[in-house]
């Protein structure tokens, strides 16, 4: 199997993803992580001004077959959710890294993405 | 990956080389899924689909009072059977739980084969089950459960497809509904039947060397090619029996269920002079029911599944047995027994998924008719 790992992204070991502009961290999960759920037909919302801790439960996708919680690769707001993927949760199969994203946070620690894998150290941990 | 554990069908090599998934299935190594489940269900409704069935099992009964024994073991009527045609019957407990459910075929009057579930072991409950009851009845009992390979060729263009590879005594055109029919596809010697368990047209093909099943699979893959056919896994399977409310053994039926409140009543001739589980479903018919099998929308708030609860004002009054997206129709919908004074159409329930109390109606059964009664 070879999933598509993003460069200039920062992964979790639960297959999260973060791209980080500034304070602005975009989140999202991983290609590898869609691929094994398979067809995703349900994200539970996610509420603008929500504060989260790394490591949280942000959200929870349903596939036709399974359930997977989403937790959050970084502390801070959200500050902006996606809600063309409660609509369209197809996006995140089909667009992991861009129509497929969650949520937009500010973040509030950002020396947190010191602990997360780069997109070089996630492509083997996912090999 | 590959378990070393699970039992493997004759097509399991098939399966890695098409990039199937595999999950372990009732002791089986098995395909959950090819190119998505989506796109499997939508090539079944669409077009055509192929799947391996060959971990379904097959027991032969045998003798001169093969049908009186199947009347006795089974609540649906054998005896007015024809030869070369299929039913569906429970085969229950004496307390009216059910041990499976299955398809009867009625080879002639000295000959009865089912097609049973899996579970486990290529059927070995059943087969205990059926051989602990043969009792006086001049009868023998076989599983021939890994002698036989099997795929369902499913949706609207399928006898179109196989059509030209069948000789037998009719062509595949002919063959009616609940009928099957000895011959050779694709130079193989098997026993085919109008039959499926999602909802479109379509056949099942038994071949009578299991290792043959590889060269049906291939060669339908093939020749259907041109016609838009998909090799399907078990998500694919589930999905589209669930559209139409078919029941899954271990999910919709088990022992503790009774064909009676499943819905399955169609299937049960309390007329019949003796089976097992008689004594109890009389009673419940006579007493009422005090659940029954109940379909659901639920228009937002996740998927309901397997075992979730439902409450009426905080009160339990049932369960989920099945829940999922459905492709077809693009909503969710559910199964569940319900308290029978929350059946009614329209009646509004809470199905408790993760912690959260979500709005779902009662609706009537199946959410999407068989392609008969479109």
């Amino acid at each position: 199997m070879s999933n598509k790992v993003l460069e200039g992204l920062f992964y979790t070991k639960n297959d999260e993803w973060v791209k980080v502009e500034d304070d602005l961290g975009t989140i999202g999960i991983s290609d590898y992580a869609q691929d094994q759920l398979g067809d995703i037909v349900y994200v539970e919302e996610i509420k603008k001004g929500t504060i989260v801790n790394q490591g949280d439960i942000i959200t929870t996708v349903e596939s036709v077959k399974a359930v997977a919680e989403v937790y959050s690769p970084i502390s801070g707001e959200v500050i902006e959710a996606n809600h063309t993927i409660i609509d369209e949760p197809s996006h995140i199969n089909g667009d992991p890294y861009g129509k497929g994203w969650f949520a937009k946070i500010k973040m509030s620690k950002p020396e947190e993405t010191k602990e997360l894998m780069n997109a070089s150290d996630y492509g083997d941990y996912r090999k | 990956m590959s378990d070393n554990n699970l039992t493997r069908t004759p097509l399991h090599e098939e399966h890695i080389r098409l990039k199937g998934r595999m999950i372990p299935f009732d002791g089986f190594d098995m395909p959950v899924q090819y190119s998505g489940i989506i796109d499997e269900h939508l090539a079944v409704r669409e077009k055509i689909g192929i799947f391996d069935i060959s971990h379904m099992g097959q027991i032969e009964i045998k003798g001169p009072e093969a049908i009186p024994f199947a009347d006795y073991l089974l609540t649906n009527q054998i005896s007015d059977m024809k030869d070369d045609s299929i039913k569906y019957s429970p085969m229950c407990y004496p307390h009216g739980g059910q041990v499976d459910d299955l398809f009867v075929y009625k080879i002639s009057n000295s000959f009865i084969l089912l097609i049973v579930n899996a579970s486990p072991n290529y059927s070995q409950k059943d087969e205990q089950w059926i051989k602990e009851h043969i009792g006086d009845f001049d009868i023998e009992v076989f599983n021939k459960s890994d002698e036989y390979g099997a795929a369902a060729v499913q949706g609207p263009l399928t006898e179109k497809l196989l059509n030209p590879f069948f000789q037998g005594e009719i062509s595949l055109a002919d063959l009616k509904r609940f009928k099957f029919v000895y011959g050779k596809m694709f130079g193989k010697d098997v026993l085919i039947s109008r039959t499926g368990y999602t909802g479109e047209d379509g056949f099942e093909i038994y071949t009578l060397n299991a290792e043959d099943i590889v060269d049906i699979w291939r060669n339908s893959l093939q020749e259907g090619e041109k016609y838009g056919i998909k090799p399907c896994g078990l998500g694919a399977r589930d999905t589209t029996r669930f559209e139409v409310c078919y029941w899954l053994y271990g999910n919709d039926i088990d022992e503790t269920v009774n064909p009676l409140e499943s819905g399955q009543g169609w299937t049960v001739k309390l007329n019949k002079e003796d089976f097992i589980g008689k004594d109890a479903l009389l009673k419940v018919h006579q007493d009422g029911l005090k659940r029954k099998l109940t379909g659901l929308f639920v228009p937002q708030g996740g998927i309901p599944r397997h075992g979730m609860e439902i409450l009426s004002d905080n009160k339990k009054i049932g369960y989920i047995t099945s829940g999922n997206y459905c492709p077809t129709l693009k909503k969710v919908y559910a199964m569940a027994y319900l308290d029978i004074p929350f059946t009614e159409k329209g009646t509004k329930v809470n199905i408790l998924i993760r912690d959260k109390n979500i709005e779902a109606e009662v609706v009537d059964m199946p959410f999407l008719a068989p392609f008969n009664k479109r």
